[in-house]
């Protein structure tokens, strides 16, 4: 009897999903494909929009260079990167000008695994430079133990952990070593790839983390809200203000409202080692990908709505998933940028 | 009675021959279908093949040869050598045989010769499962398990208790993730497609064969090592390099356990990278023109070594049934 009922529920629910899964994919009105990184408040906003509007987005998370070059192929409606089009990738775009709008923030925090610390290490950009560069080699280099002073520090070897695969997240920290260590930026530069002279690579933020937690003296770099959601230890780091923070939602959101933003700005921009007292030094926004000109005037009108709702709503949801909201000031320039996409020759604030 | 009318003769003439000529015209259709679907294989591999060397070429043209001569993969600065993937790819394959291949033929000569028959659809069942399970999962296992039981026991015996650290393959730091993690998971990754094989072509050994060995006197191990074994040489070298087969491509549970380290080191201790782990490390975020055709070639160059491997495997089980006939 029991088995009877329960084979019906299996049956019944089966074909529950087999019909909202032909539901949905009749009614997609807008796909998407980028980055990894936001993918966790993207389906958010997406389930959210589709309750409240109806209107469904189908998102793919193939990464931000995929994203990128289904956007430039017009394959999607609109792309997502963790690292902003540069300006060759930009001419190459076959629908015409590509228009960067911040979404959201994340951080990249320095994870470590140090046996007997009784508190969280600080360390300076040229510190971590260094460390990744293969220049600092032991954990009680004088470098280390100069910040952290009544820490006990090992004698032991650092061993290094960085991304394998390319990623968004590997762009954010370099990045950032790039803008504060000279000796960085002359040899290893900034990327999604990294040529690391020293160091394991591990796939995917857990493929660092495991790595980490398994070995001792091992130090590597995960999102933050990876570390947080996995209780993993990490560093402050000194800004450009000569404090140390800590990273949290509020020092991201902090460094993107110090950033002194021209008016007629692209968007593209780094906000790594921003100015503000409170700022973490390793932010980074993380973009949407539209085209200026929507040539569908249907899709084009339901981008734009989505964005709208995604500043106006959206970003009320965003801490709650461990990502930053983007500063007010930013995102009321913002709303009033959607206003420049064009809809089959129109602007979108004569349409309305 | 009456006798049969005529006009019924005549239609059961007609139908009959119809059907002969159905059956004919069926035959043609079930040949022209089974054609068609011998074709499609071959003719995929070749598309294949025609996509991947297209998208390669200007890999090719720009960098020539250095992509395979050189051990430099510098993304930014446009330089693409896959040399230590290649390498990687070699030897970790190569460690996966050496250790899988006496395992998968114990087990084979096992359950064919001295199992009680009763054990022998379990184990051989098991040994069987081991292909079902998906590679992530191998690679889980691998991060959770024989890394932390590779870095806490085997490297420092290996290295300090047998000395083999005094030889340059088993020198330097034991980070956990290296070539041998690699070709422990990729052995027991092969391990089932050997001891499959060899088991099936051990069992087909006619027992007129042992029968002969042991009447001239052979013990039983004799009889296996000279009558058995070598009868079904062929086959087991097959069941070899299907396995060699699988732990070339293998791409999942290699990128997890091998460090992904582009450099070649003579060290099994030392972390390393594959052709496979390569493509799929980079491919999703690659996207530069130049970049893309780069992993393209890689792959292009994986197939080429794969067809190479089974094109030799052909020529080794060829001569080695030809050396039997003689």
């Amino acid at each position: 009897m029991i088995k009877t009922v329960r084979s019906i529920a299996v049956a019944l629910s089966a074909a529950a999903l087999l019909s909202g899964g032909i539901a949905s994919a009749q009614s997609v009105d807008l796909t998407g494909a980028g980055a990894t990184f936001p993918y966790p408040i993207y389906s958010k906003w997406f389930a959210d929009y589709a309750q409240s509007t109806g209107v469904k987005i189908n998102y793919q998370s193939i990464g931000s260079g995929g994203g990128i070059r289904q956007l430039s192929e017009q394959t999607v409606d609109f792309g997502a990167s963790d690292g902003p089009m540069s300006d060759q990738e930009l001419a190459g775009a076959k629908g015409g000008p590509v228009l960067h709008f911040p979404t959201v923030m994340g951080a990249v925090v320095v994870t470590y695994n140090v046996p007997g610390l009784n508190r969280p290490l600080n360390l300076t950009g040229d510190a971590i430079a260094d460390i990744f560069a293969g220049k600092i080699t032991k954990w009680n280099d004088a470098q280390i133990v100069a910040q952290n002073r009544g820490v006990a520090l090992p004698n032991s070897d650092i061993l290094v952990v960085h991304r394998s695969d390319g990623s968004g997240t590997t762009y954010i920290f370099s990045d950032y070593l790039n803008s504060v260590s000279p000796s960085w930026s002359s040899s290893l530069g900034k990327g999604k790839e990294i040529k690391w002279p020293v160091g394991l690579g591990g796939k995917g933020n857990e493929g660092v983390a495991g790595q980490v937690k398994q070995t001792p003296g091992s130090i590597g770099y995960v999102e933050l809200a990876y570390a947080k959601q996995n209780g993993l230890p990490f560093a402050n780091v000194k800004n450009a203000a000569g404090r140390y923070i800590t990273p949290s939602i509020a020092s991201v959101t902090a460094a993107a409202a110090s950033m002194k933003l021209p008016k007629n700005t692209d968007y593209r921009v780094s906000i790594a080692n921003a100015p503000g007292k409170d700022s973490y030094p390793i932010s980074s926004m993380t973009w949407i990908l539209v085209y200026q000109n929507q040539t569908d005037r249907v899709k084009g009108a339901k981008l734009v709505n989505f964005l709208k709702w995604a500043y106006k709503d959206g970003e009320k949801s965003a801490a709650a998933l461990d990502y930053a909201p983007l500063p007010a000031s930013m995102v009321s320039q913002l709303q009033s940028r959607l206003k420049t996409i064009r809809i089959a020759d129109t602007r979108v604030g004569d349409t309305r | 009675m009456t006798s049969l009318p005529v006009d019924w003769l005549e239609k059961e003439k007609d139908r009959r021959t119809l059907r002969v000529d159905a059956s004919a015209f069926s035959d043609k259709v079930y040949e022209a279908l089974t054609a068609a679907c011998a074709l499609v294989v071959p003719g995929l591999v070749i598309a294949i093949a025609v996509a991947v060397f297209a998208a390669a070429w200007p890999a090719f043209a720009k960098l020539g040869l250095s992509i395979v001569t050189t051990s430099d993969w510098d993304v930014a600065a446009g330089h693409f050598g896959a040399a230590p993937a290649i390498f990687g790819t070699i030897v970790s394959s190569a460690v996966a045989l050496i250790i899988a291949t006496p395992l998968a033929i114990g087990v084979a000569v096992f359950l064919s010769e001295f199992s009680p028959t009763w054990l022998r659809q379990p184990v051989g069942f098991l040994v069987d499962l081991l292909a079902a399970i998906p590679s992530v999962v191998y690679g889980l296992w691998g991060i959770f398990v024989l890394i932390p039981l590779l870095r806490e026991h085997v490297m420092p015996f290996l290295r300090d208790t047998l000395h083999l650290g005094a030889t340059p393959f088993f020198r330097g730091p034991a980070y956990g993730p290296s070539m041998l993690a690699a070709g422990v998971i990729l052995s027991i990754m092969a391990l089932p497609y050997i001891s499959s094989v060899s088991r099936e072509v051990l069992m087909a050994v006619p027992r007129s064969q042992r029968e002969a060995a042991l009447a001239l006197g052979a013990t039983r191990w004799e009889m296996i090592r000279d009558a058995v074994v070598p009868y079904a040489r062929s086959g087991i070298i097959g069941g070899i390099m299907l396995g060699l087969g699988r732990a070339l491509g293998e791409t999942m549970a290699v990128t997890m356990v091998i460090g992904n380290r582009p450099e070649i080191s003579a060290s099994l201790l030392a972390p390393g990278y594959t052709m496979a782990s390569l493509i799929a490390n980079e491919f999703s975020e690659a996207t530069n023109d130049l970049h893309l055709s780069a992993l393209m070639a890689v792959g292009a160059i994986l197939f080429i070594i794969t067809l190479i491997v089974n094109a030799g495997a052909r020529w080794l089980v060829w001569s080695v049934s030809r050396k039997r006939a003689q």
